[in-house]
């Protein structure tokens, strides 16, 4: 019996047929089989973050989850994030410097503002610390965080972005 | 003005934040094949045998290769095996190596490598290294071949000795009526980038070698490989896409070495290796550990009359950067403060631990925390505030540094104005130990910081800028876009020079050696000056062509020409002119006669009038200047149980000019972080038999979200005058003072003075209690 076996991964939207080991995890199937390297190791432990994804709308560090277990289930990483307010504000905020934990930080922040968004900074710390972050003084990241849940907390009343820009 | 100073978005900043940035393991591997090290589970011992029988059969296996026939690296010192050689001297040394089809497939062959070890008595300190009947490391360091200026002991464990001697030591220690003598230290730890090192390397049929690593030292790559196997350094090239993170790390060449030994057994095929994060921590280098002694003397006044000190640099097992790391530690050996008798004796000393390599501030907060916590102590035994100790004795322009420096205004930033500065937005005043209640106290501690490069003299950085059509730039400077956003900066500091607009200039991010003009190594917080400068020279040679294409146009001299906002023109009637548009490409006359061409600008840098060291009395000028800053760490302690919260940070460092401010910002904070971490709990955990129990970030914490305190920045401008605009380095000076300024904070509310790195609760408690650390 070949120890692949051949499964589709519903990922960022699309259906993707690939032939994987049992063993793969899934941070090694987007990676090495369908080129989405936008996922990073940086620990394979589970212990980084650098890897998160979302899967059926939660974040799941994708080294600590195998590939044949995302049958069924909906699978985002980064590179089907385009355009939304977290990846703006990373950028305005300065929120990453060398931008490999960025990937991994930019998916638990979102899952993080789908889930919980009235989150309190106690919710917002619990969610937040399961990433490292070896360039930053993790301020940046609280800033952008917390700037577009202020905003989404607070439609009618937009505050402008300008007053916190120098 | 209108680029300098503003908060420019990196050029790269879309591509982060969208998954598309390409780092050195992401590209395609094709045909590649993976190569896994087999690493040694013994701190020190003979290689009795290593059966590879098994492994040979997995189906896939390419070769396996042992580290035999190689030829000894090592940056200053020739003394170690690419691959173990009859001895291990360090736990996590490469002891095999599996090239394989498939990643998988290599790390289950190497898993079935049986190594033999007779084990040896370890040295597992460097204090253990320099005792009389200390086991050697190497049985002797003089026979490597080696650089010149390096002074290892003949048959100890001492691979460099650099020397501090300055004044009277006699007269300084008359003059001294107050004096202490103490001791510290702390164990080798590890940057932690969180992209782990990888490198590809392939071998073409012509002799070509190509490399693709995750480098802060591309440039470095190919002249150590050339050098090391013997290859014409001209068919090595080395190519560096951004960089996850170095911290100095990554400008130690050590894979890039395996990766290409690998693709040597497999007829040039291409190999790539990629470090699981154990073997990142351990396996390639580290960040050195130290034992120091220091002996300050002062009048009853609390002016400093003499030091003595003494560092033993954690060598690990191999030289490599230790030497220049222990050399850095003399150069700078005290805090920022004039000092006219000083005696200092900083020796690389192996041990079987992991080997380091520079680490953000490249010995410098090792030293600061060293003195620091010394100048603290004496402060207190003088009865006297530290700050006010520290401000008195502040280094200004006009006195000398150790390495005998005579300063000026250019060369040091402002220290005192540094500390008036950080009084302030510490409250100081408020004082520096408040009860909270009986259980919780908050403190505060100060550290005063300064740093010189000691990189070569000979370093050079080069830049190339090209015009497109439209009359934008291309600017390519082999400067490694490791996190700093220093490709950003360049882009300003071109923008600034052609008065036109940042958008304009569109920046080469990869590194290739054999397109992009060198820049010696990412390192040494000298990006912005040595890259800048060449980019302005660069310019300089661009805007001379493009008046020169001008004149001939408009029949007019071209020293009455200006250029701006991508235009040349008439500086008298600046309506007068023509577009970049018409010029860059070359111009065309009506009658269809051009003449010009692409304009291609070249500029490139080279450090002013820096020396070697006297090997007797370590005078010479080490670098081009010194950044200054002084920094306050304020905790809340709880006396019951030891545990601590770092409440809020602040830096106030002289940078000479904020060029990019929330780049700066970002830094600074960075840095800080990365200071706390490593004087708060980052360590090496290593057994008695030297072997490291906790490579792995579950073990190893870094300081995560949450645990950040409030970090308080601010810049102080003294110009330094060599450098673009104005500034000083900003890399890695917001790391230094933080483990002393902890130190310094936790000793005051702790009521015990603290000596050892890391500053855990239970390490704490130990100290209080006067149990064994």
């Amino acid at each position: 019996m070949s120890i692949f076996q051949y499964v589709v991964l519903k990922i960022n939207g699309e259906d993707r047929p690939v032939m994987i080991r049992s063993a793969d995890t899934l941070l090694e199937v987007l990676r090495n089989e369908l080129g989405l390297t936008g996922s990073k190791p940086g620990c394979l432990n589970g212990d980084c973050g650098a890897c998160t994804v979302i899967v059926d709308g939660k974040p799941m560090k994708s080294c600590l989850m195998l590939g044949v277990e995302g049958t069924g289930k909906e699978i985002t990483t980064i590179e089907g994030l385009q355009g939304t307010a977290i990846q703006q504000a990373f950028v305005e905020y300065f929120a990453f410097q060398c931008g490999y934990c960025t990937p991994g930080y930019i998916m638990n922040c979102q899952s993080l503002i789908e889930n919980e968004p009235k989150a309190t900074d106690e919710k917002i710390s619990e969610w937040l610390k399961s990433n490292i972050c070896r360039c930053t003084g993790y301020e940046e990241i609280e800033t952008a965080i917390k700037s577009v849940l202020r905003e989404s907390n607070s439609k009618d009343r937009p505050i402008s972005r300008e007053s916190e820009m120098d | 003005m209108t680029n300098i100073g503003k908060s420019v978005i990196r050029k790269e900043a879309l591509d982060k934040v969208t998954g598309r940035a390409k780092y050195t393991a992401d590209f395609p591997s094709g045909e590649m094949l993976h190569g896994k090290s087999v690493i040694s589970h013994y701190g020190h011992g003979t290689i009795k045998s290593i059966d590879v029988m098994e492994a040979k059969k997995e189906p896939g296996v390419r070769a396996i290769i042992t580290g035999k026939q190689y030829p000894l690296t090592g940056e200053e010192i020739r003394d170690r095996p690419p691959i173990a050689f009859e001895k291990i001297r360090f736990h996590g040394e490469v002891v095999a190596l599996v090239v394989a089809d498939t990643p998988a497939i290599a790390k289950r062959a190497a898993s079935l490598i049986n190594v033999v070890v007779d084990p040896l008595p370890v040295v597992n300190s460097p204090s253990e290294g320099v005792s009389k009947d200390a086991p050697l490391v190497h049985d002797n360091v003089a026979e490597y071949e080696r650089e010149e200026g390096v002074h290892p002991v003949p048959k100890t464990n001492i691979a460099n000795h650099t020397k501090i001697r300055k004044g009277d030591m006699a007269s300084g220690w008359a003059k001294s009526e107050i004096v202490i003598e103490e001791n510290f230290s702390f164990p080798p730890s590890d940057h932690i980038p969180m992209e782990t090192r990888s490198a590809t390397a392939e071998i073409r049929p012509d002799g070509k070698v190509l490399i693709t690593t995750s480098s802060q030292a591309p440039f470095m790559v190919k002249e150590l490989l050339s050098q090391y196997f013997d290859l014409e350094v001209g068919k090595i090239i080395v190519k560096t896409p951004l960089v996850g993170g170095g911290y100095g790390g990554k400008a130690s060449v050590q894979q890039e070495i395996l990766a290409y030994l690998g693709s040597l057994a497999v007829e040039g095929r291409t190999v790539r290796m990629i470090n699981e994060r154990e073997e990142d921590m351990i396996t390639s280098p580290c960040h050195m550990g130290l034992d120091a002694k220091v002996k300050l003397g002062c009048t009853a006044d609390g002016y400093l009359q003499a030091t003595e000190l003494t560092y033993l640099v954690d060598s690990g097992a191999y030289s490599d950067k230790a030497i220049h790391l222990s050399r850095a530690c003399a150069v700078d050996c005290t805090g920022p403060y004039f000092i006219e008798n000083i005696w200092c004796d900083s020796y690389a000393v192996y041990t079987n631990h992991p080997y380091p390599a520079p680490y953000r501030g490249f010995s410098h907060a090792e030293v600061h925390f060293v003195f620091e916590r010394a100048m603290d102590i004496l402060a207190r035994k003088l009865n006297m505030d530290p700050l006010e100790l520290r401000y008195k004795n502040a280094i200004k322009p006009g006195h000398t540094t150790p390495t005998q420096v005579k300063l000026n205004r250019s060369t040091v930033g402002d220290v005192p104005m540094c500390i008036e500065k950080v009084k302030q937005l510490s409250r100081w005043e408020e004082g520096q130990l408040i009860e909270l209640n009986e259980r919780t106290v908050r403190a505060k501690g100060l550290a005063c910081v300064w740093k010189n490069s000691t990189i070569p003299p000979e370093s050079s950085s080069g830049a190339i800028i090209t015009f497109n059509e439209d009359g934008t730039m291309n600017l390519m400077s082999g400067v490694v876009e490791i996190g700093t956003a220093t490709k950003t900066v360049l882009a300003q500091i071109l923008a600034e020079r052609f008065r036109m607009s940042v958008n304009d200039i569109y920046v080469k991010m990869t590194v290739d050696t054999q397109s992009t003009p060198e820049h010696w190594k990412t390192v040494a917080s000298r990006g912005t000056l040595m890259g800048g400068r060449a980019v302005l020279a660069a310019a300089e040679d661009a805007i001379r062509q493009i008046k020169e294409v001008a004149s001939c146009v408009m029949k007019v001299r071209t020293d009455d020409l200006e250029i701006g906002n991508r235009r040349v023109f008439l500086r008298e009637d600046p309506k007068e002119g023509l577009d970049f548009r018409d010029v860059v490409y070359g111009y065309t006359f009506p009658e269809g006669n051009a003449i010009g061409g692409q304009i291609i600008g070249r500029g490139n840098y080279i450090l002013r009038n820096i020396t070697y060291l006297d090997p007797e009395t370590g005078a010479g000028n080490p670098g081009p200047e010194w950044a200054v800053g002084a920094q306050v760490v304020e905790v809340e302690f709880d006396r019951r149980d030891y545990t601590y919260k770092i409440i809020k940070a602040i830096s106030v460092l002289d940078v000479g000019r904020v060029l990019n401010y929330k780049g700066a910002l970002g830094q600074v904070t960075g840095a800080m972080s990365m200071g706390l971490g490593f004087g708060g709990r980052e360590s090496f955990v290593i057994d008695d038999k030297a072997r490291v129990l906790n490579p792995q970030l579950r073990t190893y914490r870094p300081v995560h979200f949450g645990e950040h305190p409030e970090y308080i920045v601010e810049f102080i401008e003294t110009p330094h005058i060599d450098s673009p605009f104005g500034a000083r380095g900003v890399g890695e000076q917001g790391l230094l003072g933080m483990p002393a300024a902890l130190g310094n904070s936790l000793s005051l509310a702790a009521g015990v003075e603290l000596h050892h790195l890391p500053l855990l609760p239970e390490s704490i408690w130990r100290k209080k209690e006067g149990l064994n650390t």
